[in-house]
């Protein structure tokens, strides 16, 4: 059954190396807006805290269509990376990373948000009488306590650009070794009738959907409640 | 009583209205959408009574949805293939009836196409060329076909991305986000994208015909409606639409 053609495996290699870009750049931008969500109490924390789960609601082909229409010539983002020189990000893998950014951003931002409320204000408050600057606290307390929150974030962020189908199909263009991921691999496979290789390349990501949630529910109990 | 009676009434009416209001459901290639939305209109000035539900989409996926059961009454493909193969497959009430031949275009929202050809695309100032996927795409094969015969494939392949379907490709080109696309005449001709840019016509020599053929689909078998569809598309008022789209019609 498990017969996977080149263009399956690189493919793949694409989408792994899409997730892992994506889930580093969402540690870096998702654990400051967690860590103020967590602690704010200013009156846009509601605001906010709905633009990070818009993309949990949001259809992709939404997502997709102002996309298009905004990283093109015409659109803001389009002129504005134009004038930096690197051009339109449709049809690039960079593209990709940028609409799976927006994607994902909630999948990061929920489980840290959760991880940094649960530990609460004592520990912090205890660093800052020994005369922990914020930023020492925070590395020296609050990362090792949120430890299990950032794994489940950084699984869940990586597993989800994984499974991402409808941005990637609408901007991407298909261009195999630049933008046609797995997913889009499957759909070409289903429309051109070739089943069997449908079959193959879903198979395999059947089982690492599962092995990854399966990761997930079985680090820690509590990690249920995420997502 | 009186409830009983009214009841009884209700029920021979809604009887009546089913026994003349019919209903289908036409799954339609994308690049009918302007055609076929017209067709349907006029129809539907003639026949006030009957409801008429167009899907536009994918050829190929229409395929494997009508295989699937699922509920379309009518079935018109952009390439005449795969009407055939669910004929072949007992799938289809009626002969497949070939409809029209669809023809290629250069296209641009940008730049005017018109005084293009398909050396063009091999200029530097093109960065990136739109056709729909060759691998499941009727359109985008024959787009293929006519870079393979002009010599181009190989210089333009790095510029190639790929729509879905020949809407699909014809947004790439549109959003600017692609400078030109090979697209389909009758998509180009559509008043929305002929305001902008310009066609130039791929000379039907490059490429096999895009021949695209109809099928009543077995779930329809004595859906009078969908006889009734499948005979106006043969009439004059019909045929004068799809050439205005800039379809060829079989004898």
């Amino acid at each position: 059954m498990m017969h996977l053609t080149p263009s399956d495996i690189q493919a793949i290699w694409l989408t792994i190396k899409l997730a892992g870009i994506v889930t580093m750049i969402l540690l870096l931008i998702g654990t400051p807006i967690a860590w103020w969500l967590a602690r704010t109490r200013a009156w846009w924390k509601g605001p906010v805290g709905a633009v990070v789960a818009l993309p949990l609601v949001l259809p992709p082909s939404v997502l997709g269509f102002y996309l298009l229409l905004a990283m093109g010539p015409n659109g803001a983002v389009g002129q504005f990376t134009q004038a930096l020189g690197i051009g339109h990000l449709p049809f690039t893998f960079w593209g990709l990373v940028i609409a799976s950014v927006f994607y994902s951003l909630p999948f990061m931002v929920q489980p840290l948000q959760n991880a940094f409320e649960a530990i609460g204000e004592r520990p912090l408050e205890v660093a800052a009488t020994l005369r922990a600057s914020p930023l020492d606290a925070f590395f020296t307390v609050a990362v090792p306590l949120a430890l299990p929150g950032f794994i489940t974030a950084s699984i869940l962020t990586f597993a989800h650009t994984v499974g991402e189908f409808g941005v990637v199909l609408m901007i991407g263009g298909n261009i195999p070794g630049e933008t046609r991921v797995a997913s889009v691999q499957i759909y070409d496979h289903v429309e051109a009738l070739e089943y069997m290789q449908a079959h193959s390349l879903s198979a395999v990501m059947l089982i690492f959907s599962f092995a990854v949630l399966l990761c997930v529910y079985t680090w820690r109990p509590s990690a249920k409640k995420v997502g | 009583m009186k409830l009983f009676k009214m009841l009884t009434i209700m029920c021979a009416l809604l009887l009546s209205m089913n026994a003349y209001a019919e209903k289908i459901t036409i799954a339609a290639a994308s690049d009918l959408k302007f055609a076929m939305d017209e067709i349907v209109g006029k129809f539907k000035e003639a026949n006030t009574k009957d409801e008429i539900d167009v899907t536009y989409g994918s050829s190929g996926k229409f395929q494997t949805q009508i295989q699937q059961g699922a509920p379309y009454d009518l079935y018109f493909s952009a390439d005449i293939a795969f009407p055939r193969e669910l004929a072949k497959n007992g799938f289809s009430a009626s002969e497949v009836m070939p409809y029209a031949l669809g023809r290629i275009v250069l296209w641009s929202a940008a730049m005017d196409a018109s005084k293009m050809s398909l050396d063009s695309l091999t200029s530097s100032k093109i960065s990136h060329i739109a056709i729909a996927n060759p691998k499941h795409a009727p359109y985008g094969k024959r787009a293929e076909e006519a870079l393979r015969a002009t010599n181009l494939w190989g210089k333009v392949e790095a510029k190639l991305v790929y729509g879905e379907s020949i809407a699909h490709t014809a947004q790439f080109v549109q959003t600017g986000n692609a400078q030109v696309g090979i697209i389909a005449l009758s998509l180009a001709l559509n008043p929305e994208l002929a305001s902008k840019g310009g066609y130039w016509l791929i000379p039907d020599t490059l490429h096999a015909p895009l021949e695209q053929g109809f099928i009543i689909t077995r779930r329809a078998e004595g859906n009078d409606l969908a006889r009734k569809f499948a005979d106006y598309m043969r009439s004059s008022a019909t045929r004068a639409i799809m050439t205005k789209y800039g379809f060829v019609l079989p004898n």
